[in-house]
């Protein structure tokens, strides 16, 4: 089995069986993007990678994914990059790099640049984040990482932190943990709490999270906590973001109540909502997760290079 | 006094039974002013004898799709469309919204791909997806993002 899709522009573009396929053959990537293991799976692709709005970890782990499995890498870095800054549109932007290569990666400041994208272009797009909508290759590493800690996701107490508002990572998270059976809560100040949207959607998939504001009232029942940034441009003040940052913060003491096993997840970057004390507990693991994006995007790749668009 | 009243037509379109103060927008949907140029009635606030009232629309010598009729679901749920030929009701049309709305409703995102205007406009219609019909909700295909009040946004 293969995957069906051809583009991945949103994590529900892809079933259970083939978030599935991904996460399985990403394991057997994992020693070779450590570099332990040589593999020329992916020679004679090449991947066009547009990034119009900047990035570093997204970035960075498709260019070593790429790199380590034998194929090419065309990189466009900012609109400044490219003939977009001479008022081209994406769409004539994208038909090109569908002719220069086999495989797109884009990143755009603007929602729905990946789903239009991928009306232009007879070669596979995967979306690496448009604005504030979908990253689904974060969800996928996202998944493989709870996946490793836990052994399975099923019926795991993962409780999604911070900004679940705006922070567009926890959205497709909450709906594909649900889609995999997990015990979902949110934990966030009220005006950061799930839109309304995401919360009916999980509703539409049987799935009620619980809805906290108080860490101590959750931490000792979590297998996972997700951390994510709380913004400063979200606040009206600079005082009432510091009160939010400053109570939403995971320290030494916070963790004291924490199951030993339970391990924390960040998408990164990270302001001050863990604080450095943390990084060398045996909870952290958002440094491992991020090197997980390098297995899991080879993985996509790999698979995105036998679908016939 | 002469008294006013809406009077039968002979061959045209009579959509009927649309929500009270919904038929400006009917008219805006199905582009009326850029399109017609036969009689076009509109009657609003007619009672029904429940207690009620609604608007009625009347196009002269023109008989709409059903696509383009299906559109008026969105803001007027319980509408019918009677195609009127030489003075009788000859097809009537109880109107759905489609699966799939082009060029009718505009992404509320301003930021979404499909609002982008800077430094060119991408060469996208505006396309929205229906979410369910009871209440009616929609998204957009580009962003995904809801759009509400949707008879503020027709295009």
């Amino acid at each position: 089995m293969g995957l069906r899709c051809k583009d991945i522009v949103s994590i529900r573009d892809l079933g259970k069986e083939e978030i599935q396929l991904v996460l399985e053959l990403a394991k057997d990537y994992v020693d070779v993007a450590k570099g332990h293991k040589n593999s020329d799976n992916l020679k004679g692709t090449i991947l066009s990678a547009l990034f119009i709005e900047p990035s570093t970890r997204t970035r960075l782990s498709f260019e070593s994914a790429i790199n380590r499995l034998g194929g090419k890498y065309l990189d466009i870095s900012g609109p400044e990059g490219s003939s977009l800054v001479k008022g081209e549109s994406l769409a004539d932007t994208i038909r090109m790099a569908a002719c220069y290569s086999d495989i797109i990666v884009l990143r755009h400041p603007q929602e729905g640049a990946a789903r239009m994208a991928s009306l232009f272009s007879e070669k596979p797009v995967i979306n690496a984040g448009d604005g504030a909508g979908q990253h689904p290759t974060q969800t996928l590493l996202d998944l493989f990482t709870i996946q490793e800690a836990c052994g399975s996701i099923e019926g795991k107490e993962i409780v999604l932190m911070g900004d679940l508002k705006y922070g567009r990572t926890v959205h497709s998270l909450s709906f594909a943990l649900a889609l995999f059976g997990a015990k979902v809560s949110f934990l966030a100040p009220p005006e950061l709490q799930m839109p309304e949207e995401v919360v009916d959607h999980l509703g539409d998939i049987g799935v009620k999270p619980r809805v906290f504001t108080k860490i101590d009232d959750i931490i000792p029942e979590a297998d996972i906590l997700y951390v994510t940034r709380i913004q400063k441009e979200r606040f009206p003040d600079e005082n009432e973001y510091l009160r939010v940052a400053e109570s939403y913060q995971i320290t030494l003491e916070t963790l004291t109540n924490a199951k030993k096993d339970m391990k924390i997840l960040h998408p990164l970057p990270r302001n001050l909502e863990i604080h450095p004390d943390v990084d060398s507990t045996d909870h952290a693991l958002y440094f491992k997760q991020a090197f997980n994006g390098v297995p899991v995007r080879m993985a996509l790749l790999k698979l995105l290079s036998e679908v016939e668009k | 006094m002469r008294e006013f009243k809406v009077t039968p037509i002979r061959n045209g379109t009579v959509i009927d039974h649309i929500d009270r103060g919904q038929a400006i927008n009917v008219l805006r949907i199905l582009r009326i002013s850029e399109l017609q140029e036969s009689i076009v009635s509109v009657a609003m606030n007619v009672p029904t004898g429940d207690l009620k009232k609604k608007d009625i629309v009347k196009i002269e010598d023109r008989e709409l799709e059903d696509m383009e009729l299906d559109k008026i679901a969105l803001i007027a749920p319980n509408a019918t469309i009677n195609i009127i030929r030489n003075f009788n009701v000859d097809v009537k049309h109880k109107v759905t919204v489609p699966e799939e709305l082009v060029e009718v409703l505009k992404c509320t995102n301003n930021n979404c791909i499909a609002n982008k205007e800077d430094p060119v406009k991408e060469p996208v219609p505006h396309k929205s997806i229906l979410l369910s019909r009871d209440p009616i909700r929609v998204k957009c295909y580009y962003c995904e993002r809801e759009i509400r009040d949707l008879s503020k946004n027709l295009l």
